[in-house]
């Protein structure tokens, strides 16, 4: 078995090579509370930072879905003081002083660009904050669609932005008022609540078992 | 990134594509169907099944994991907790902080009682936040909740219950344009229309997506409401053991801080357990697409308490779990991936089975291919079978992938595996409790007073098998329907004297069936310390 050192907190431990870097705590004896959720890079719980011996560049990654390699430095930050602003959806619209009141630090965004060399999912953060300041939120949405919240932006900010959160907002925002409404949804909750399935529900519920299995078997397949 | 063995089967498989193309392999019989599941399907395995030795479903199989759970006793039995000093109080305890507890705790807020919700790790990590694939709901003109109806009870085998199965499709239109007006993103075109595609045993396109980020997409949008109404979420604190009161209905909770170890005690008018599914019990030793907390602990302190479990022995093994390579090992690559137009294909190059067969039989179809047909590619971790994925560009056109799929596309793009060019290669991994605690239309447990049950954690809404984008679904309806009902159910209740008796009589029976083992129930984490997956 090919093995790799790391470094886990700054103590020396060898692990398999083919193990991502939470496998590899685990591997090293760590019983896991934090900064461990969904384990396939859906959640955001792992964020983590990590340096390679005796290189300067610093790396934000999801331990769960990074391969350890050899001479990793690694820690896991497993909670940063991001900075959700509560509000009461209804009472918004989609209009850009929503962002100047609810996040206005976005304003003091210096351009460095520092938020999306630390996605951990390759977004353009920098470009979706900017959308957010004009007040283009579905493009902001958009951008931010793949954010996992992970907050490695959030550390790396120099002007203090909760970057997932304004994304969220924004998609919320677009979800709500932007995006055209359905207006085949509508129609059918519209048909449903005016009983027109009633009937039809109740008849097919009560057929006897082997009816039903015929309607089954036969029934036929939208292409 | 791949062997060179694999590469060799890779180039079997480019060279059927184009024949394949446009061509729909045939669908099985019922006949069919029926003999590959009973062959192949883990479920019919008899040496992994235990009997239930005590309680409402003695008698009964259930998978050996779960089983020895079940017949554990509990973490209290030798703690001494007061019951006295009370640590919260609430009108409404909701235990799991997934999208089915979400869901509740803000409709029991909005109906205005007062809500906690409890949670083992943070609130959103849960089986929910990783839905890729999507949600039904019968909203399209050629549709209608009775098809609805239909497809789901023949995909669950006739099993489903049809109080249950009925609230499901009836409401599941309004589910979703609840989640539309919380904000959820749903994938529609410029004027509006959802973009809806099949799911395995679907007999209309009626599944609704955010890309393959949907449960994400509707879980960040849940929890951001709970936040926004201040509900009061404690995180890293489990419930370990449901409290009654001197009527024997649900009072609360003994919870445990992961952190700290500290027990605390929770007392409220009602009680919803959300605590989703089982995966990381790993049964038969498969690996699992479900989250970290996913241990069963839901079914363990309900069955506790006396509630009834119903197809407790049904398991839904996804039939395209990643099978290369090892560092995703197991982790889920969505239906929807074969929803767009991806086969799956031997290492011969052969479309052995049409890709939408209901999930356990796909399963079994390539379990079958794997193992008695000798057509699956070798793996460091066991073998797999192809899913051809550069066909999904050659039939929704270039980008497609990285517009409808994206994050499987960066999942295998990390490992230099990419799939808009080379197919990838996938094995049933475990994936979803069909059975659980039996409850009524109303949501409200099987033989335990003011004691509700939403989500995962439920049997019996699916039958004995669920269909891909069932599940959100039944989270939304059910859970929201929980928080409703047990927000009501709290205005009449006085809660008395708190006791943990049930885990004493509990206690008892299993030292009379001889089973008084060792260990501690419920799990709330795997063990994988020392261990290399
Ligand atoms: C990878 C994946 C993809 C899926 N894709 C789809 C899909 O496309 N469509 C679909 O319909 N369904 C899909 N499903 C299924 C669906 O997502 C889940 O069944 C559903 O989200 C479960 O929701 P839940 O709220 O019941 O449970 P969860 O979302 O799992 O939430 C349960 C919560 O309870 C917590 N908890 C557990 N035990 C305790 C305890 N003792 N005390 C306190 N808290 C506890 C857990 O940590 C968790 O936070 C998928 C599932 C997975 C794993
Ligand atoms: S544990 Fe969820 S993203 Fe890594």
């Amino acid at each position: 078995m090919e093995t790799v050192n790391i470094y886990l907190y700054g103590k020396k431990y060898s692990v398999p090579a083919d193990l991502t870097i939470l496998c590899a705590m685990e591997y090293a004896g760590y019983t896991l509370k934090r900064g461990c959720g969904c384990r396939h890079g859906f959640c955001g719980a792992c964020a983590t930072v990590y340096r390679i011996k005796g290189k300067n560049e610093l790396k934000t990654c999801l331990a769960c879905q990074t391969q350890v390699q050899e001479g990793m430095y690694i820690a896991s930050i497993p909670f940063f003081p991001a900075d959700k602003r509560t509000y009461e959806i209804n009472a918004l619209r989609p209009e850009q002083q929503v962002m100047m009141q609810l996040y206005p630090e976005i304003y003091a965004c210096i351009g460095c660009n520092a938020c999306t060399k630390a996605c951990t999912q390759g977004l353009n953060v920098m470009q979706y904050i900017a959308y957010a300041q004009r007040g283009d939120f579905a493009k902001c949405a958009e951008e931010s669609f793949d954010c996992v919240g992970c907050g490695c932006c959030v550390m790396r900010c120099p002007a203090g932005i909760s970057h997932p959160m304004v994304g969220l907002l924004a998609r919320r925002l677009t979800g709500k008022y932007i995006a055209p409404e359905s207006k085949h949804l509508t129609e059918r909750v519209a048909e449903i609540n005016a009983g027109q399935y009633d009937e039809l529900i109740e008849k097919i519920m009560q057929k006897p078992i082997d009816e039903i299995q015929e309607l089954y078997n036969n029934r036929e397949i939208e292409k | 990134m791949y062997t060179e063995q694999m590469n060799a089967s890779v180039r079997k498989v480019e060279a059927t594509r184009d024949a394949r193309m446009g061509t729909e392999p045939e669908r099985m019989s019922a006949e069919q169907k029926e003999q590959l599941l009973a062959a192949f399907h883990p479920d019919y395995r008899e040496d992994a099944f235990d009997t239930i030795a005590i309680g409402p479903n003695k008698g009964q199989k259930v998978p050996k994991e779960l089983g020895r759970l079940l017949h554990t006793n509990s973490r209290l039995l030798n703690e001494q907790i007061d019951l006295d000093r009370i640590d919260c109080d609430a009108d409404v305890l909701i235990i799991g902080g997934g999208g089915a507890g979400a869901s509740a705790a803000i409709q029991a807020h909005a109906a205005g009682a007062q809500v906690m919700m409890v949670t083992k790790l943070r609130i959103g990590d849960a089986n929910t936040m990783m839905a890729e694939g999507g949600i039904q709901a019968a909203d399209q003109p050629n549709d209608s909740p009775v098809q609805h109806y239909l497809d789901a009870f023949g995909g669950g085998h006739f099993a489903a219950r049809p109080e249950l199965l009925r609230r499901l499709v009836m409401e599941a239109p309004d589910a979703i344009r609840w989640l539309n007006d919380l904000g959820v993103m749903f994938d529609k075109d410029a004027q509006g229309n959802m973009v809806t595609t099949h799911g395995g045993g679907t007999s209309r396109k009626r599944m609704h997506a955010c890309k393959d980020y949907s449960g994400a997409e509707i879980m960040r949008t849940l929890r951001d409401e709970v936040l926004n109404r201040g509900i009061p979420v404690i995180e890293f604190t489990s419930a370990v053991e449901l409290l009654k009161d001197e009527n024997g209905n649900a009072a609360g909770a003994v919870l445990l801080n992961m952190e700290t170890d500290e027990y605390l005690v929770a007392r409220a008018k009602t009680v919803i357990l959300a605590t989703g599914g089982a995966g990381r019990l790993h049964y038969q030793g498969f690996p699992t697409s479900n989250h970290y907390g996913a241990t069963a602990d839901g079914l363990v302190l309900g069955y506790r308490a006396g509630v009834p479990l119903l197809y407790q022995d049904t398991i839904q093994y996804h039939p395209t779990g990643v099978a290369f390579p090892s560092q995703i090992y197991g982790a889920l690559v969505t239906e929807k991936v074969r929803s767009l137009g991806a086969m799956l294909v031997n290492c011969e190059g052969e479309a052995f089975m049409h890709p939408l067969e209901t999930r356990d039989v796909a399963a079994a179809a390539i379990i079958r291919e794997c193992s008695e047909r000798g057509k699956g590619v070798d793996t460091p971790l066991g073998s797999g079978v192809w899913l051809d994925t550069p066909m999904i560009e050659r039939i929704g056109g270039a980008g497609t992938i990285e517009r409808r799929i994206p994050a499987m596309l960066r999942m295998y793009l990390n490992y230099g595996i990419d799939m808009r060019t080379t197919p990838i290669l996938v094995y049933p991994t475990l994936h979803y409790q069909n059975g659980g605690l039996e409850i009524d239309a109303a949501g409200f447990t099987k033989s335990v007073g003011n004691l509700l049950a939403a989500g995962e954690v439920v049997g019996g809404i699916h039958g004995r098998n669920r269909l891909m984008g069932n599940s959100l679904l039944d989270i939304i309806v059910f859970g929201r329907g929980a928080g409703k009902a047990a927000a009501e159910r709290a205005k009449e209740v006085t809660v008395g004297k708190l006791n943990l008796d049930h885990i004493h009589t509990y206690a008892e029976q299993l030292s009379e069936a001889g089973l008084a083992g060792d260990g501690l129930s419920p799990l709330l984490l795997p063990n994988y310390a020392r261990k290399a997956r």
